[in-house]
């Protein structure tokens, strides 16, 4: 199917199921601890023999010997794999860091060996037996230094004159920011079960966000046909961007099966999750905002480094300055600086999460420095075209009815506008306030129906990382069919299905669900073509024509039909700016003695298309959240900057938010619909939490304390010293 | 994890005498926090004894007026003892201030005394760590090492990690003793001062514990009543060890006693620092802290310190 046109009135607008709070049809298998992880298939894969990685104990240089006499003696080691022992594994385009093989070492915690036992105490034990001798090299960790050193950041973008702006604003602001490098830390490490058995066909049942793009990379690094290579990843316990790769757990599981003869089953340990898989690269940022005494913005300067290995991409943190707000002059640059930590890459929200944490604190200080009420300032802002490009509209844009709708369930107006100036007892008390913008992507999306006896099964490589895919698609397919939810079963997240989007880039919702619709409609095709009508409606479990009604599972008994196809999304969205709204607001709680901070309260109001699921979204939008108050508050992978790694490497060190720093969240959907989108004119809401959430919380704590911390995250001994007592 | 054998012996004074015996033993009790250190091979005892049937499981009261609790009473339970929140408060707080629900139910009084230190280093065997392995060096001193969670008095130039518990914390304030039996049978109580000691130039010996002595129990003295808190600041609202935490006890005659985690290898009190309790955070931070040598990174808790006691101290 193609959509090559704005989606007009259709079925999804007199929804019975879409839009509709159920919740997640995986809910039971989740919590009686019965839905099968990759790690676990001992159902599909027998008695798998287990293997466990060494890492790289150095940050850069060269492996000068290793000896692995003593593991491969090791009780009930099968075999051990060293990086020496074959040639560095061809890298597929979306691997920046080698996975493994030959001696070059690029970052701390690089697989250098993996021993395969029959338990896992067995091979975790023997890895501490091989001998690695390094020829170490100095490298660059200290992303600081190069900002310093830096003079010629790429420009990516500039409008207008930029310089000329600021020359002639009556209102200017220039302040330099902090975002600390974050990890995934999702619950599930990467892991996989390989059957590589005869070193020919290649099946893996893995943790994995990205079936079609991990297919391919596997085909690259193991030099394969694409077709005899089968992946399974229909659970995957959390992902957030660190599962959209081909990565060490699946590699090493397949090289030790191709080895043994044997299934092997790997899964990193969670000190890997920090140092050997992928994170947010850290970064710096410059911002200068300009103005009239009006409060329209005449210029926005943006300028931003981040880190990344060699041909990485590191997290562009300019982007959303491009577009979100209105200013005739703008001029953006980014600048990846080859570093040698572990592989900078995509986490929930890319760019997005560290520059608006950074735009929408200077918006603040903006509002601040005119006198303005910071909602007031937004909206005077606002644009309904992409300011770069004014030919280009927005397709859907509400992002002020979200700050109006905000600013009054949330009692905004009723608030202390003196920063410093609210006290109970030994807490200061503040309430801050970020808008949120995220694109929202489409990538095409197929997928496979097969009817019988009246029950609908949906096939497709979509995956569920935990954000209720299994959920919306029953519902998309039931409501398309005339089916009740009970009448569905979804299957996802396996090569042998027709290929969707998969899970990343707030795009999965969306694309996956449009392509169940077309897959749908080629389905009804099929039935109207078998009863031999023109047109019919699929409603209450029948086809229903002009003059007559036939039960579907009547169609063709004892056979079964099937529709697939793929939704192909058109050129006409190139010419529309496609995005996601939000504005967040917090209230804080700041010791007056200690520092430490307390969330009290948070709203977010969205504006995000329709809603395929007010539950499954709810979850995705407070999930989005969490993550933007540990983004704010304690989240940061610590960098040895002698030694070049994340030191914080466990789940003690490395502090994501717990219950007790969430406080009650609100979620308010507006009712939009953007027919631009898709056929069920949705958008995702996945990474939009996460977007602006963290400026919020800093906001709120600047309107607490007075204090204006620029520096992620924003731990206490930032501002120790500054801050009243009693 | 390297093998090892295991035993479970009933009796306190047996274990010892065993330990003894057998190279390389050490005992379990919750297993909390040895269990984690065997999977990283930072500890790899080749003989386990478990300790959990001896019986030391038991809150009672003393001659003097005081309680006695066993080696193994649960932190859990320690912390919900009805006798324990009315005259030691301080220790009930600081108990349920530590860890999560699920490790302070299977968590020990001895082995919540014997958690080793949070160190990241000490946590990575590819790095040098005295305490880990002696002579090896000290990557915590090293430049551009992260030091923020790190010791900021009675550090050594070998080692400049903390003790983690917060329940030691308050059995310091408390002028707890600790009750042992060694392997030929004696018995003896030592102060929590006595007890711990610095890391010097061997900070892999973190206490005055001879092999196979074994930690029977925890003597608490009569109760001195006052008020009695403990705060603990930490980055994130629970689960997460303290930067600094404090704990307290003002008595009505105007006199009291401060102890201090998250700075040193050991719970931080000292007796010129109580008297000057009637003179407000600073005067007290000036003994208590006297001779600090922090790092740029942890150079706040200083600060920290301070104003958690000043936070303590005023009637708000
Ligand atoms: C994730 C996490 C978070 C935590 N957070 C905190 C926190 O915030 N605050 C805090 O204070 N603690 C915290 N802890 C530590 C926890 O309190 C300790 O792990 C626990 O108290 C250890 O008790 P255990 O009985 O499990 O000791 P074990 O692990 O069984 O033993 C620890 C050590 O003590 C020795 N030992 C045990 N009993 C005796 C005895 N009777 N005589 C002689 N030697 C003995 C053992 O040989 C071993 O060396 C945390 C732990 C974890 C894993
Ligand atoms: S501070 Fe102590 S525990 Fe940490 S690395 Fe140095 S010696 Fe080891």
């Amino acid at each position: 199917m193609d959509f090559n046109q704005s989606a007009d009135e259709n079925l999804f607008d007199h929804a019975r199921i879409i839009g509709k709070p159920h919740t997640r049809v995986d809910g039971a298998l989740k919590v009686t601890g019965t839905a099968p992880y990759a790690y676990e298939r001992h159902d599909v894969a027998d008695n798998p023999l287990v293997g466990y990685p060494l890492g790289s104990s150095i940050a850069k240089g060269r492996i000068t010997r290793m000896d692995a006499t003593a593991a491969r003696n090791a009780e009930g080691v099968a075999a051990v794999i060293t990086a020496l022992d074959i040639d560095e594994l061809p890298r597929a385009e979306s691997n920046v860091a080698k996975l493994f093989g030959g001696d070059i070492i690029e970052h701390y915690h690089q697989a250098i060996a993996v021993v395969v036992a029959d338990t896992l105490e067995q091979a975790r034990a023997a890895t501490s037996l091989i001998e690695v001798e390094y020829e170490e090299t100095p490298g660059e960790f200290d992303l600081d230094d190069a900002w310093k050193r830096l003079q010629d950041r790429d420009v990516v973008s500039h409008v207008g004159d930029v310089d000329a702006a600021f020359d002639s604003a009556e209102v200017t602001l220039d302040e330099t920011y902090h975002t600390a490098s974050q990890s995934h830390a999702m619950m599930e490490p990467h892991a996989t079960i390989a059957d590589w058995c005869d070193g020919k066909n290649m099946t893996l049942w893995t943790s994995n966000q990205m079936i079609k793009w991990t297919r391919k990379a596997l085909a690259t690094t193991f030099e394969l046909d694409p077709a005899n290579i089968r992946l399974e990843s229909p659970y995957i316990g959390g992902g957030f961007g660190g599962k959209l790769w081909l990565r060490a757990d699946a590699v090493l599981a397949a090289l030790g099966s191709r080895e043994t003869g044997r299934p092997v089953k790997v899964a990193l340990p969670r000190s890997f999750i920090f140092n050997n898989a992928t994170h947010r690269s850290g970064t710096v940022q410059r911002l200068r905002i300009a103005s009239g005494k009006d409060g329209r913005i005449t210029a926005f300067d943006h300028s931003a480094i981040s880190h990344t290995l060699p041909g990485g991409s590191g997290e562009d943190a300019v982007n959303q300055t491009r577009c979100f707000y209105a200013g005739e002059n703008r001029r953006v640059a980014h600048h990846a600086i080859d570093m040698n930590l572990p592989e900078a890459a995509d986490m929930r929200a890319p760019g997005e999460a560290s520059g608006l944490a950074v735009l929408e604190i200077a918006m603040d200080e903006m509002a601040e420095k005119l006198g303005m009420d910071p909602v007031e300032f937004r909206i005077l802002n606002d644009t309904q075209v992409n300011p770069e490009e004014p030919s280009k509209r927005y397709s859907d844009r509400h992002f002020v009815e979200c700050l109006r709708k905000g600013a009054e369930v949330f009692n905004w107006s009723a608030r202390n506008t003196t920063p410093g100036g609210k006290r109970e007892g030994q807490w200061l008390i503040g309430q801050g306030m970020a808008g949120a913008y995220r694109g929202a992507p489409t990538l095409d999306s197929g997928a496979r129906v097969r009817l019988s006896e009246g029950r609908l099964i949906v096939e497709t490589d979509m995956t569920d990382i935990g954000t209720g895919s299994y959920t919306i698609i029953a519902q998309t397919a039931a409501e398309t069919m005339g089916l009740e939810m009970d009448d569905v079963e979804v299957r996802l997240g396996n090569s042998a299905y027709p290929a969707a989007s998969g899970s990343g880039g707030q795009m999965g919702a969306a694309s996956s669900t449009a392509g169940v619709y077309a897959a749908c409609v080629a389905l009804q095709g099929e039935i109207t073509k078998r009863l031999g009508v023109g047109s019919a409606r699929f409603e209450n479990g029948q086809v229903v024509t002009d003059d007559k009604r036939v039960a579907l599972r009547d169609v063709v008994p004892n056979e079964e039909l099937v529709g697939e196809d793929t939704l192909h999304f058109g050129d006409f969205k190139d010419e529309l700016e496609i995005g996601t709204f939000a504005a967040h607001f917090v209230e804080v709680a700041v010791h007056a003695y200690t520092g430490e901070t307390r969330l009290r309260r948070t709203l977010t109001v969205v504006d995000a298309g329709r809603i395929l699921n007010p539950v499954t979204a709810r979850s995705q939008v407070i999930g989005g959240m969490t993550m933007a108050i540990g983004a704010a508050l304690t989240e940061s992978l610590n960098i040895d900057s002698h030694r070049g790694y994340f030191t914080n490497h466990d789940l003690a060190g490395y502090e994501i938010a717990v219950h007790a720093d969430i406080p009650e969240q609100e979620v308010i959907f507006l009712d939009t619909q953007d027919g631009a989108s898709t056929p069920l004119k949705a958008k995702g809401v996945g990474e939009l939490g996460i977007c602006g959430g963290a400026a919020a919380v800093a906001n709120a704590m600047y309107n607490a304390t007075g204090i204006r911390l620029r520096d992620y995250p924003m731990t206490l001994d930032r501002m120790l010293d500054r801050l009243p007592g009693a | 994890m390297k093998a090892f054998s295991y035993e479970r012996i009933d009796d306190a004074a047996q274990a010892a005498a065993r330990a003894f015996e057998v190279p390389g033993a050490k005992f379990i009790a919750g297993g909390t926090n040895l269990l984690d250190l065997m999977k990283h091979e930072i500890e790899v005892p080749l003989h386990l004894i478990d300790i959990t049937q001896t019986g030391l499981d038991d809150i009672t009261e003393t001659d003097e007026g005081g309680v006695r609790i066993g080696a193994l009473v649960s932190n859990t339970a320690l912390a919900a003892n009805e006798r324990i929140r009315r005259d030691y408060p301080v220790l009930s707080r600081a108990l349920f201030s530590g860890a999560s629900t699920q490790l302070r139910n299977k968590a020990s009084t001895g082995g919540n005394l014997l958690q080793r230190t949070r160190c990241p280093y000490f946590y990575d065997t590819a790095m040098p760590c005295n305490k880990r392995e002696p002579g090896a060096g000290c990557a915590a001193l090293d430049e551009g090492a992260d030091t923020r969670q790190l010791g900021v008095i009675g550090t050594s130039e070998h080692c400049i990690a903390t003790h983690p518990s917060d329940m030691a914390v308050a059995l310091r304030v408390l002028d707890a003793e600790v009750e042992t039996i060694n392997p030929q049978g004696q018995t003896r109580r030592l102060t929590l001062d006595e007890f711990y000691r610095l890391p010097g130039d061997t900070p892999d010996v973190e206490n005055v514990l001879e092999p196979g002595e074994i930690i029977t129990g925890v003597v608490l003295p009569a109760p001195v009543g006052g008020r009695q808190q403990y705060y603990k600041v930490r980055d994130r609202a629970s689960y997460a060890f303290a930067l600094v935490s404090v704990a307290l006890i003002e008595t009505d005659d105007g006199k009291g006693r401060v102890a201090l985690g998250g700075v040193a290898h050991k719970p931080w009190r000292r007796d010129e620092a109580d008297a000057e309790l009637g003179n407000g955070a600073k005067a007290v931070m000036t003994k208590l802290l006297d001779g600090a040598r922090p790092t740029d990174e942890n150079a706040y808790k200083l600060t920290l310190a301070e104003r958690t006691l000043a936070a303590l101290l005023a009637k708000e």
